[in-house]
C-alpha cells in the first residue's frame, strides 16, 4: 500500500511537471551540451577547493583544540572546551554574516574566497575536534600508559603511540565529517562565491532554466557526497574489530 | 548595547520566527523519521529500499540546495506556498533523513528476540514495531535526537538565506540598519546557544529518566 502511495505520489509530480511544461526536451536539451558543464565542472572545481581548504585548517584546528581539551592544565583545557561547546551551537550562516558584514567595518575585508572558507573553518573546526577527542579517548589507557613506562613524555607518547591509532580510527568520521563541510560550502550562494551552487544560480539567472538548473546542481552535490559516504563506510567496513575490554 | 535594546521588538519576532522554525520542522521531521525507519525496517525489500534511497539522498544533498530548489522552483510548477511554510518542509524533509539513522541505529540496539517474540505471540509487524520495538529503540537514542535538534535549530538559519526573517535574517538587518556588528551578532550568537543549552539540558533530563540499564 506505502509502495502504491509512493507510486501515486510520483506520477503526481510527473503530471505537476509536465502540465507547467517543465519536462520539455527544450528545456533539458541545454545539460547534454558541453559549455554548461564546462560552467557547472567549473563551479564544482572552486566547491572542492573552497571544501579542501577549510577541511584542511579546520582539521588542524580541530587536533589542536582536541589536544587542548585533553591537556592536563586548567588555562589550556578551559577555552579549548569553552570554543567548541560555544562554536558547536552557533549557525555557519550567523559566522558568515559576521564576515561579510561585520568584519569590514573594522577593517578586515578579506578575499572572497576567505569570506567562505574562514567562517566554515571556524565553525568545522569544533565538530572536528569532537571527533579527533573521542579518536584519542577511544585508544586503551594502557597504550598510553605503557609509553609513560618506558620513559616517553607525555608528548612523545601522545604522538608516538596515541595519535597514529588514533587517526586510524577516526578515519571513517573524517570522511563523513568532510561531507557535512563540503555541503556547508553551499552557503557560497550567500558570499557570491562561484562555487557550485552559486553557479547554478548565475546560470539559471542567464538562461531561465531555473528548476532545470537547480535539479542539476543537485544531482552533481549527491554524486559527489554519495561517493564520499561510500568511501567512509568502506573504510567503516575496513577497520580491525575492536577487541572486547577485559576487566 | 544600545542598537541591542532599540530593536528588542525585531530581535523577539525574529526568535519567534527561528522558535516556529524549528518546533514545526522537528515536528515533521520527527513523523518523516519515524515513516522512514519503519520502511526501513518492513519485511518488503522494495519499501526498504525506497527508505535507504531516501536517507541517502536527503543526507547527501546540502539543505540550501533543497531550499533554493523549493522556493524557487515550486512556483514554476503551479505550487504556490508561503515561504515560512515551504522552509519548514523542507527542513523537516531534510532532517527526517538524519532522524531516520538515529532511529535506526536504535532498532538495531533492540535485541532481535524482541521483535521474534513480538511476532511469534501473533502481533502484526506494525504492532510490534509500535508496542515492542519502538519503545525500546526511542529510549536509547535521547541523546542521538538531542543532538539532530541542536542541528536542526542551526539549519533553520538557512531560511534567511532564502528571506525567511529569522534570528539570523534579523541581525543581519538590524546590522544594516545600526552598523553595530559585536552587540548584534553577539547577541544573536548567545540566542542561539541558549536554545541549545536547553535542548541539552532537556535530552539530559529525559536520558536520565528514561534510559535503560542493560
Amino acid at each position: 500500500m506505502g509502495a502504491l502511495f509512493l507510486l501515486a505520489l510520483a506520477a503526481l509530480a510527473v503530471r505537476q511537471f509536465a502540465a507547467n511544461g517543465q519536462l520539455a526536451a527544450a528545456r533539458w536539451e541545454p545539460y547534454a551540451t558541453w559549455p554548461m558543464w564546462r560552467y557547472l565542472l567549473g563551479g564544482l572545481w572552486s566547491t572542492v577547493l573552497a571544501a579542501l581548504v577549510s577541511a584542511a585548517l579546520a582539521m588542524a584546528a580541530g587536533l589542536a583544540l582536541a589536544l587542548g581539551r585533553l591537556s592536563r592544565r586548567p588555562w589550556v583545557r578551559r577555552p579549548s572546551a569553552a570554543y567548541v561547546e560555544v562554536v558547536r551551537t552557533i549557525p555557519a550562516l550567523l559566522l558568515v554574516y559576521v564576515v561579510l558584514f561585520a568584519l569590514p567595518r573594522y577593517g578586515l575585508d578579506l578575499p572572497l574566497f576567505w569570506k567562505l572558507v574562514a567562517p566554515l573553518t571556524v565553525s568545522n573546526a569544533s565538530l572536528f575536534a569532537e571527533v579527533f577527542r573521542a579518536g584519542i579517548l577511544s585508544i586503551e589507557r594502557g597504550q598510553g600508559e605503557a609509553g609513560l613506562a618506558v620513559g616517553l613524555t607525555h608528548g612523545q607518547t601522545m604522538r608516538l603511540i596515541v595519535l597514529p591509532q588514533a587517526a586510524r580510527r577516526v578515519l571513517p568520521s573524517i570522511v563523513s565529517q568532510s561531507v557535512g563541510l563540503l555541503k556547508d560550502t553551499s552557503l557560497g550562494f550567500v558570499v557570491s562565491y562561484a562555487e557550485l551552487l552559486y553557479s547554478g544560480k548565475v546560470l539559471a539567472a542567464y538562461n531561465g532554466l531555473l528548476i532545470q538548473t537547480y535539479i542539476v546542481v543537485a544531482l552533481v552535490y549527491l554524486v559527489v557526497n554519495a561517493s564520499l559516504s561510500k568511501l567512509a563506510r568502506t573504510l567503516e567496513a575496513r577497520q580491525p574489530r575492536r577487541r572486547p575490554s577485559r576487566a | 548595547m544600545s542598537a541591542l535594546l532599540d530593536h528588542l521588538p525585531e530581535f523577539w519576532q525574529g526568535l519567534i520566527v527561528t522558535l516556529q522554525l524549528t518546533a514545526a520542522s522537528f515536528a515533521g521531521a520527527a513523523v518523516m523519521g519515524l515513516v522512514v525507519t519503519a520502511l526501513r525496517v518492513s519485511p518488503v525489500p522494495v519499501l526498504r529500499g525506497i527508505g535507504t534511497a531516501y536517507v541517502e539522498t536527503l543526507q547527501n544533498l546540502p539543505l540550501l540546495v533543497l531550499l533554493v530548489l523549493a522556493v524557487f522552483g515550486l512556483p514554476e510548477i503551479g505550487i504556490k506556498a508561503g515561504l515560512l511554510v515551504t522552509a519548514i518542509v523542507v527542513i523537516a524533509l531534510y532532517e527526517g533523513a538524519y532522524i531516520a539513522e538515529a532511529l535506526r541505529s536504535g532498532v538495531n540496539a533492540v535485541s532481535a528476540g524482541q521483535g521474534e517474540a513480538a511476532r511469534a505471540l501473533g502481533l502484526t509487524f506494525g504492532q510490534s514495531l509500535r508496542h515492542v520495538i519502538l519503545p525500546q529503540a526511542l529510549r536509547t537514542v535521547v541523546q542521538p535526537i538531542g543532538n539532530i535538534f541542536i542541528a536542526l535549530t542551526m539549519n533553520t538559519s538557512l531560511a534567511a538565506a532564502i528571506g525567511v526573517v529569522d534570528l539570523t535574517a534579523t541581525a543581519n538587518r538590524v546590522n544594516l540598519l545600526e552598523a553595530q556588528p559585536i552587540p548584534i551578532f553577539v547577541g544573536a550568537g548567545l540566542a542561539y546557544a541558549l536554545i541549545a543549552a536547553c535542548a541539552g539540558f532537556v535530552t539530559g533530563r529525559l536520558e536520565r529518566r528514561l534510559a535503560v540499564i542493560r
